[in-house]
């Protein structure tokens, strides 16, 4: 394969997961993410797998659940107001320890918004917008090529880990179109745990339960610190992030998504006008690439992180940074995307203010 | 000696929580004989509800998957879909099914998923303490309807059973009770075609059972098989709604 084609950013991620061989798709219309649901229905029965279209995201995010349960690579998509009702399905993947892919393409909030690419969904992403003390790991693709790569990985995470993993997208990433490498998958089967789990008649060995209800507290105890080990194992395992042009930047702009592609324009920008700027994009917001913002704390004087909403990441680069320097917000909440210049403005207004 | 009864085989040795003259330990006996009479526990899968029966695992031995409240028939959709070949069933009460899950329930049973529910109707939430539910009876009193269930008030009893009936993926539908020896020798009877329609593939089955709770119902597990006969029955005739194999004996 390897072949470079030009595809649509829904359809990259749908077709990575068909060739990561997700079988099972169940999801629920909702813009700007139907080109998902309507691919999977036209290639789905072309693979021999299952699309269905749920009667709402709660009972498809519970067929993925069942289709999990008995070994099949599952996944549903969404955008923001289905994706706050597949929390409950969300806490208990997590809580049942089963793998499942799901998509939010974020759109404006909250409510019902608009349907204009948004950033708002940070804190319900990495949170955990469902309940009980779990994680669950969020990659934030910035291109089709990325949308295409990682949807392939968050399968082999999911599976590797027995966990529920997000692809965060926006409106924006989900409609662009660009060339790509259509790469040919290779399972990982070394690193991948046996599904020993599963669900598919008690035939010849003893009968299998898959449940979260532990009533006794100790016991719910040990399975919550036995969950934290496995979160810790991911902390140290999957943050990804990419650097740009951060070793001589005074400033460095954090920015994920959509946004740090127009982030990555105004860097550009700031750089011809002789002002020494960077860019951290963290790709997994959650792990969040703590590493990276601590080393480039060391290096820069301040941090500029820009999002499309009021500031949400900011919080974990705070928490990374721990005071060492200042950490400003700019955003643009509600389904604005600005433009290069109106963010490289930005970074001259605080180059200016802060003396860099 | 003649062996008259035995604990079926994939009845787990385990004693019952369940409430002395629970409907639910008869049934989970009734489902496992034939579990083991058609030899079905190496391709079974049971989803019980959240609710009393959420522990029949600690009963059934055989494969078993936690369902959040009321998503039962999602869940063993996906299931089904993506396993045909394994005999998929919901274990769900009437808060279950009928409140909570009643999209998820009509739509599996109209999409006629190969799949089969045993809904236990007590006409109560039991594991919550006897709140009404979906099922409650006009003036049956409960800790949320302590004046009896008024239709200005709280509406109707639902009665999914029969909505199910009338659609067109559904191939057996019927109601059963548990009151007498012989009402409950017919249960696993229709248990057992209900199995036999998901099969077949034909398409969606279900059997509501009426079955007593005597701690919700305040009244003692003798009386609540009287209770059960004369007030659960009269709001909730017995008798089978849809089958789709009796049509096609008669053409």
């Amino acid at each position: 394969m390897n072949n470079k084609v030009l595809m649509k950013g829904t359809d990259a991620l749908a077709e990575a997961a068909i060739q990561a061989g997700c079988r099972c798709y169940f999801g629920y219309p909702i813009t700007p993410q139907n080109e998902i649901p309507e691919y999977m229905s036209r290639r789905m029965p072309e693979v021999g797998g299952v699309f269905l279209q749920g009667e709402s995201e709660i009972a498809s995010i519970n067929m993925v659940l069942g289709a999990a349960a008995t070994g099949a690579r599952a996944m549903t998509s969404s955008s923001s107001p289905g994706i706050s009702l597949k929390q409950e399905g969300l806490s208990f993947l997590a809580a049942l320890e089963l793998p499942a892919v799901i998509v939010n393409i974020n759109r404006g909030g909250p409510g019902l918004g608009n349907i204009a690419p948004s950033q708002g969904d940070y804190y319900q992403a990495t949170r955990g917008g469902g309940h009980g003390d779990y994680r669950m790991p969020v990659y934030a693709p910035a291109s089709v090529q990325e949308l295409y790569d990682i949807t392939m990985l968050t399968f082999d995470v999911a599976d590797g880990y027995r966990t529920p993993v997000m692809i965060l997208g926006d409106g924006m990433m989900g409609q662009i179109v660009e060339p790509i490498i259509v790469r040919e998958y290779n399972k990982p089967e070394d690193e991948l745990p046996p599904k020993d789990y599963i669900l598919d008649g008690a035939e010849g060995r003893p009968s299998r339960i898959i449940k979260s209800l532990v009533l006794d507290v100790r016991e719910m105890e040990e399975h919550n610190w036995k969950l934290k080990r496995k979160y810790d194992l991911m902390k140290q395992e999957l943050p990804q992030w990419e650097e740009f042009m951060t070793d001589d930047a005074k400033m460095t702009i954090i920015a994920y998504g959509t946004a740090a592609r127009i982030a990555k324009g105004a860097v550009k920008r700031a750089r011809s006008e002789g002002l020494k700027v960077g860019l951290l994009r963290p790709i997994t917001l959650w792990p969040f690439p703590d590493e990276a913002v601590i080393n480039i704390s060391k290096k820069s004087k301040i941090f500029l992180v820009f999002e499309m909403s009021t500031g949400q990441m900011i919080d974990d680069v705070r928490l990374a940074v721990q005071g060492k320097i200042p950490c400003e917000f700019y955003g643009r909440p509600g389904g604005i995307v600005p433009a290069p210049q109106e963010i490289a403005r930005i970074i001259e207004r605080y180059w200016l203010q802060k003396e860099l | 000696m003649k062996t008259i009864y035995t604990r079926p085989k994939c009845l787990k040795p385990a004693p019952f929580h369940y409430c002395p003259g629970c409907g639910h330990s008869i049934i989970h006996r009734l489902v496992c004989e034939l579990i083991d009479e058609m030899d079905l526990q190496g391709r079974i899968i049971c989803i019980p509800p959240a609710g009393c029966a959420v522990l029949a695992y600690n009963y059934f031995d055989i494969d078993v998957c936690e369902s959040a409240h009321g998503r039962g028939c999602a869940i063993a959709t996906g299931m089904k879909r993506a396993n045909p070949e394994k005999i998929i069933f919901t274990y769900q009460g009437d808060g279950d099914m009928a409140a909570i899950g009643t999209a998820e329930t009509l739509h599996a049973a109209n999409r006629g998923e190969k799949i089969t529910s045993i809904f236990v109707n007590n006409a109560v939430y039991g594991m919550t303490g006897g709140q009404m539910a979906p099922t409650t009876m006009l003036g049956q009193k409960t800790s949320t309807s302590p004046y009896g269930r008024s239709p200005e008030v709280e509406g109707h009893p639902l009665k999914i059973t029969e909505l199910i009936g009338t659609l067109p993926g559904a191939a057996y539908v019927t109601r059963t009770s548990l009151a007498t020896p012989a009402k409950i020798m017919a249960t696993k009877k229709a248990i057992k075609k209900a199995l036999e329609v998901q099969m077949a593939g034909l398409g969606y089955s279900l059997v509501e059972v009426l079955s007593p709770c005597p701690t919700n119902w305040k009244v003692s597990p003798k009386d609540s098989f009287i209770y059960l006969e004369e007030k659960m029955e009269k709001e909730y005739p017995i008798g089978v709604m849809k089958d789709i194999t009796a049509k096609k004996k008669d053409s």
